[in-house]
């Protein structure tokens, strides 16, 4: 178990800037997600780390000791790939069994059939083939042992995979989008797994992944990447409901975050299509901010009385929630959700509506995309009065 | 409607298929037939595939007695088995090297690599022979060897399979502590079996039934490889005896028939397994 420091990682593949001066520092132990869109420099990262990719400035350290001039076998982390990555020629047992033959035999113990013959060797054997046992038994593959990979679905050999991680007891697992070629259900179940994993081993786990929902129900932190940085480093939690940037508020939730544009006026409120939110804003008059607020953290309520006016464009049946899209004004933007709980009214297409954000302070975003401060207009009356 | 032309069609296919398989077989045939023939019944006015006389017997002693005929087959493995050993052992790290490595002109490499493919072998054999004679290792083993280690074709076969292998397999070996050679015998070898299969055939038929190379740089008769021995066959006293030299015609490419059967269920196998992923 070690902590693992990323201290100003750049790289660069030609002209193209993958990453730029990354820093990150993930806890002892600790469950971080590096989520983003495609192509944003995630995986990049993690193989910096691992040291199969070589970084062109910045360094990495784990538990303190600086591994930049390492190969990756001298790092003790193991990985877990998109494609399993299992060597077809062996058997399960086989396969897990590859780190550990590979550091406790000696080359000459290694060669096949001869091999076994020589000193020493058997009793290693001996050792291993228990170790493996043992974490196949762990992640219940243990009837598997003998099959190739070939033979197995694609959920075993995920586990086969994970398997062949945790065999040697490594610094930290290194995950690369390790659920992507999991079908939606078994990804479901394997997210839970992962997770328990994660518990039960307590080592430091880096996990890649362009889920958002696997970022937000497995990680202690998650990492939000775009276009080769980090965005904000966080609890899910806070990514969530705190987000720093726009980009990362629109990437995490899902549905999607609503986005409106609005207009700060003098007296700080905001002017949003043809209505005003009575807030304050902390951002000078006459300056355009994006407004932002999450499906459930708005409520439908009465026209006449709510912040926001429009008409129902569709509406989404989950069972245990119903989205109502709401088009608000007749620009080209895209209706804002509503999340509401199934009440037995009937919401139809056409209907006018209101949608009142009163419930909760809105997020307010600049120009640049950062986050403003926002005040409630009653807390101003109080301090004013 | 339908059903007339296409029995049409298909009974002309496999009479064209047939005329044209007789005419590739006939001269095998021929062989096989006068390999067990008396000397009497060889040269007749007439076709006369199965004898009235068999002197199956006679001919094949004779074919293993007249000249060591073993001995020439024994080069004959020694040679192919080391010519495709070297072969491999070159073209896998380089195939490695040219599909799965980054390095600075790899693409102008491979481009020199397709480039040697163009150049006869024939055109070069005056060079080599000269300056084999200048290492003097003329008419030994490592002549017959030597100028066929580094098989172009092979890296290019190699390394078109190894483009098909998944990066994230070699990065996994590196994770587990495997080194680059490692990788290359213990990952990818493994691997491409199959191709390696095909690139054996290919190798050994050429290197047994080749007879130029040979022919230059062989003098002594325990150098002989099979083709060579059987002409040799010819130059001797037994030379207007042709049954005998048919059956060691017969006896010398009866192997490559066995081990292409042999491997060709296997090479079908492989491509089997790999359809069935």
């Amino acid at each position: 178990m070690a902590g693992i420091d990323i201290d100003g990682i750049t790289k660069n593949f030609g002209r193209t800037e993958v990453l730029r001066r990354v820093d990150l520092d993930i806890r002892a132990g600790e469950f971080m997600t590096l989520v983003g869109p495609s192509g944003c420099g995630k995986s990049t990262l993690l193989r910096i780390v691992a040291g199969l990719e070589l970084q062109s400035s910045g360094s990495v350290r784990i538990a303190d000791t600086p591994v930049d001039s390492l190969r990756p076998r001298d790092r003790d982390l193991a990985m877990v790939f998109q494609s399993y990555a299992l060597y077809p020629h062996l058997t399960v047992g086989e396969n897990i069994a590859v780190p550990l033959r590979m550091r406790q035999l000696k080359g000459h113990q290694r060669w096949p059939y001869l091999g076994a013959l020589m000193p020493g060797a058997r009793d290693i054997e001996r050792a291993i083939a228990a170790e493996v046992g043992s974490v196949a038994d762990m992640l219940d593959i243990g009837h598997l042992l003998a099959r190739k990979p070939g033979q197995l679905s694609g959920g075993q050999r995920q586990r086969v995979a994970l398997g062949r991680a945790m065999v040697r007891h490594p610094k930290a697992f290194l995950m690369d989008e390790p659920l992507s070629n999991l079908d939606a259900k078994l990804r479901v179940h394997m997210r839970a797994e992962i997770a328990q994993l994660h518990r039960r081993l307590g080592t430091t786990f880096i996990y890649v992944t362009h889920d958002q929902s696997e970022a937000m129900t497995m990680s202690d932190r998650i990492a939000v990447m775009m276009d080769g940085a980090i965005l904000q480093v966080a609890a899910p939690d806070t990514v969530y409901n705190d987000p720093t940037d726009i980009r990362v508020a629109e990437f995490i939730g899902s549905p999607k975050i609503n986005v409106l544009p609005a207009m700060v006026r003098a007296d700080g409120s905001l002017a949003v299509e043809d209505s005003i939110i009575a807030v304050e804003a902390g951002a000078a008059p006459g300056e355009p901010v994006t407004l932002a607020f999450r499906p459930e953290h708005a409520l439908l309520a009465d026209p006449e009385q709510a912040a926001l006016r429009g008409r129902i464009a569709h509406v989404e049946n989950l069972g245990s929630d119903i989205l109502v899209h709401v088009r608000v004004g007749e620009s080209g933007q895209p209706p804002l959700v509503v999340r509401t709980a199934p009440n037995g009214h009937r919401h139809e297409i056409g209907e006018k509506t209101g949608i009142d954000l009163s419930s909760r302070l809105p997020l307010l975003f600049g120009r640049d995309g950062k986050r403003i401060g926002v005040a409630s207009a009653r807390q101003r009356e109080a301090a004013h009065g | 409607m339908s059903a007339r032309p296409t029995l049409g069609f298909a009974i002309l296919r496999h009479v064209l298929l047939l005329a044209g398989a007789a005419f590739m077989l006939a001269p095998f045939v021929w062989m096989l037939s006068t390999s067990l023939k008396p000397s009497t019944e060889i040269f007749l006015d007439h076709i006369r595939l199965w004898p009235d006389q068999l002197a199956v017997v006679e001919n094949y002693t004779a074919a293993f007695t007249k000249a060591p005929l073993l001995w020439f087959l024994l080069n004959g493995v020694i040679v192919t088995i080391s010519i495709f050993a070297l072969q491999v052992l070159v073209a896998l790290p380089c195939a490695y090297a040219l599909s799965k490595l980054r390095f600075k002109g790899k693409q102008a490499l491979f481009a020199v690599v397709l480039l040697c493919l163009l150049i006869p072998p024939h055109a070069i054999s005056v060079p080599l022979f000269l300056l084999f004679h200048q290492i003097g290792i003329l008419d030994s083993y490592a002549a017959l060897v030597v100028p066929f280690t580094i098989s172009v074709f092979g890296i290019f076969l190699m390394r078109q399979f190894f483009m098909t292998v998944p990066d994230d397999l070699i990065d996994a070996a590196r994770m587990d502590g495997i080194s680059e050679f490692g990788i290359v015998w213990r990952v990818m070898l493994p691997t491409a079996v199959p191709a390696l299969t095909a690139f054996g055939i290919f190798s050994v038929v050429a290197h047994w039934n080749d007879y130029f190379w040979p022919l230059i740089v062989i003098n002594s008769e325990h150098l002989l490889t099979p083709p060579l021995g059987v002409a040799a066959f010819r130059n001797q006293e037994a030379g207007t005896d042709f049954g005998p030299l048919m059956a060691a015609a017969t006896i010398v490419i009866a192997p490559l028939v066995i081990a292409f059967l042999m491997a060709q269920r296997r090479f079908i196998e492989g491509i089997a397994l790999t359809g069935m992923k």
